[in-house]
């Protein structure tokens, strides 16, 4: 019995250092092995993510700054735009509604900017290093994300400022930003996997990211949203996950379930849906770059 | 329990390659882009090349060997080091390796030339499965290794390819891998470091670990190597002693005995 699992222990101990390479060009590696590698390598995802943000000076307070107050001026131009369309009804309830809808967008959309690059520009670090190359736009979801910290400090002065409620209703902020997170690691994976594969989907992201931006309830409430468009419009993923994010923190309701559902629903199938064609065709990435 | 391979023999060799193959497909285009996709549409035209890298090669390394090898431009020398590395997928056979693999590959380290020798190093040692605690021990090594002073706080925009190879071979070198696979390394910075790469090679040769060198000099992988084998157009030519093979290699490459390896000191 013990010789049985003395050899037992050899073998798996051996079979530990052992990689095996077969073909499967296109099709999922191992799942649970590819799982622990990425688990394993995390750090190298949170340092590639601290490295970016100090090639955009966000350790020093001047570089901060204009972090902050790039989005900041943004939203100011976005309100006093929409004000004057709408012939100045708009209180300072709805600077906060757009401010925080801006943000949230933000994470997203700088997510799948970064993400889509950021296969493309590893190519040196992935021609010469076996790595999961997931860990590459999931990086870009963590730059994203600290960027976003800040921001919510800026938020909370708003807040405050307009008067608006406070209380446990918020909480629900989390598991919005939650499902917001989920959604745009399937979003990153899924572009950054596409730019290896057509390199001028960089010209075309920003516009795609605008008309995202205008299709989102950032710059109206949700519930202004016209019946006959609201069919159309609630097909957009960030629909229901920024209404939801507004009504929690802007109105102080607690969310609709159907908005959760619907953005929890959104955010599992990108996620799901980013990382199977990311890793099914990573191990191509090599030969295409 | 099961009747696998004993495990004697399993324990042998560090690098095991039965029947690979390896086919690129590439495009013709430069760049792939949608524009040019769609552009294609309904227009039928095949674009997709294939590239047969590496055609059906078989071999073992044993553990603590010191592989050379040799081949023209094009042999597909380093397409074989990338899927021992596990970079590159077989396109069929298979590929199994012993232990942990650290590369030195042509392009060597540093992905990110906005940033510093140091982060790179970093980022790379992290990429490759090191820890943190691993990468600071060996970062003083590495540091002193490559001579860079100063330089290693600098952005990698401002190194000269010497400096790069430097630090790569540097890196790949320090990191005490199981299986040390170097491309064309030998060769980098000026006389005195290529001297001391070469020295440090030596020591490594010496000691217990697996190495596979691709090199045109061939001087310095005879010196260096057990065994060499010798691609040519994605199949294995030949394999043995050094001077066997680098006779029958210069016999193919048509050279005088006098003018080659010349490129060494």
């Amino acid at each position: 019995m013990s010789a049985v699992a003395e050899r037992k222990r050899l073998e798996d101990s051996l079979a530990a250092d052992r990689t095996v390479y077969e073909p499967h060009r296109i099709g999922l590696p191992p799942m649970g092995p590819y799982i622990r590698q990425v688990w394993d390598r995390r750090h190298f995802a949170f340092e590639l993510a601290r490295t970016s943000l100090r090639s955009q000076h966000f350790n020093t307070a001047l570089g901060q700054l204009w972090l902050i107050a790039n989005p900041l001026l943004l939203g100011f131009v976005y309100f006093v735009l929409v004000d004057i369309v709408r012939s100045g009804s708009r209180g300072p309830e709805f600077l906060a509604h757009l401010m925080l809808g801006l943000f949230a967008y933000r994470l997203v959309s700088m997510s799948v900017k970064d993400g889509s690059k950021s296969v493309v520009r590893g190519g040196r670090l992935i021609l010469n290093t076996a790595f999961p190359r997931s860990l590459l736009p999931l990086a870009s979801v963590i730059t994203a994300l600290i960027r976003f910290l800040p921001m919510l400090g800026v938020y909370a002065v708003m807040h405050a400022v307009a008067g608006l409620p406070v209380g446990p209703h918020l909480l629900w902020a989390l598991p919005i930003f939650a499902i917001l997170i989920v959604f745009a690691s399937g979003a990153a994976m899924l572009a950054a996997a596409a730019q290896v594969y057509f390199r001028d989907l960089g010209n075309l992201l920003p516009y795609f990211l605008r008309i995202w931006l205008y299709l989102s309830p950032v710059l109206y409430y949700a519930e202004e949203v016209p019946d006959r468009l609201r069919p159309i419009l609630a097909l957009n993923p960030l629909y229901p996950m920024l209404g939801a994010l507004s009504d929690v923190v802007n109105l102080g309701e607690n969310p609709t379930p159907g908005y959760m559902l619907w953005g929890l629903a959104w955010a599992v199938a990108a996620f799901v849906v980013g990382a199977l064609v990311f890793i099914s065709r990573e191990r191509e990435f090599a030969v295409r770059l | 329990m099961t009747d696998a391979l004993p495990v004697e023999a399993r324990d042998d060799w560090a690098i095991s390659v039965e029947d690979l193959s390896v086919t690129y497909r590439t495009t013709v285009e430069r760049k792939p882009t949608l524009r040019k996709r769609l552009a294609r549409l309904g227009r039928r035209q095949r674009i997709v090349r294939e590239i047969k890298a590496l055609r059906e090669v078989t071999f073992e390394v044993p553990h603590g060997m010191v592989l050379g090898i040799v081949g023209v431009n094009g042999a597909g020398k380093s397409t074989l080091m990338r899927t021992v590395a596990g970079i590159l997928p077989p396109t069929s056979g298979r590929v199994q390796v012993h232990g942990r693999v650290s590369t030195l590959l042509a392009l060597g380290v540093g992905f990110n030339s906005d940033l510093s020798g140091r982060e790179n190093v970093v980022l790379g040692g992290l990429a490759a499965g090191l820890s943190r605690e691993q990468l600071e021990a060996k970062y003083d090594e590495i540091k002193d290794f490559a001579e860079l002073g100063p330089a290693m706080d600098m952005p990698m925009r401002r190194y000269s390819s010497g400096m790069y190879g430097r630090l790569a071979f540097s890196v790949a070198v320090n990191m005490e891998p199981d299986i040390l696979l170097i491309d064309e390394a030998l060769s980098v910075g000026d006389p005195r470091f290529r001297r001391k790469s070469f020295d440090k090679m030596r020591e490594l040769c010496g000691q217990a670990g697996t190495i596979l060198i691709v090199s045109h000099s061939l001087k310095n992988i005879r010196k260096l190597c057990d065994e060499i084998i010798w691609l040519h157009d994605g199949q294995l030519m030949m394999r043995g002693e050094p001077p066997e093979v680098i006779e029958a290699y210069r016999r193919f490459l048509d050279i005088g005995e006098s003018d080659a390896g010349g490129d060494d000191d």
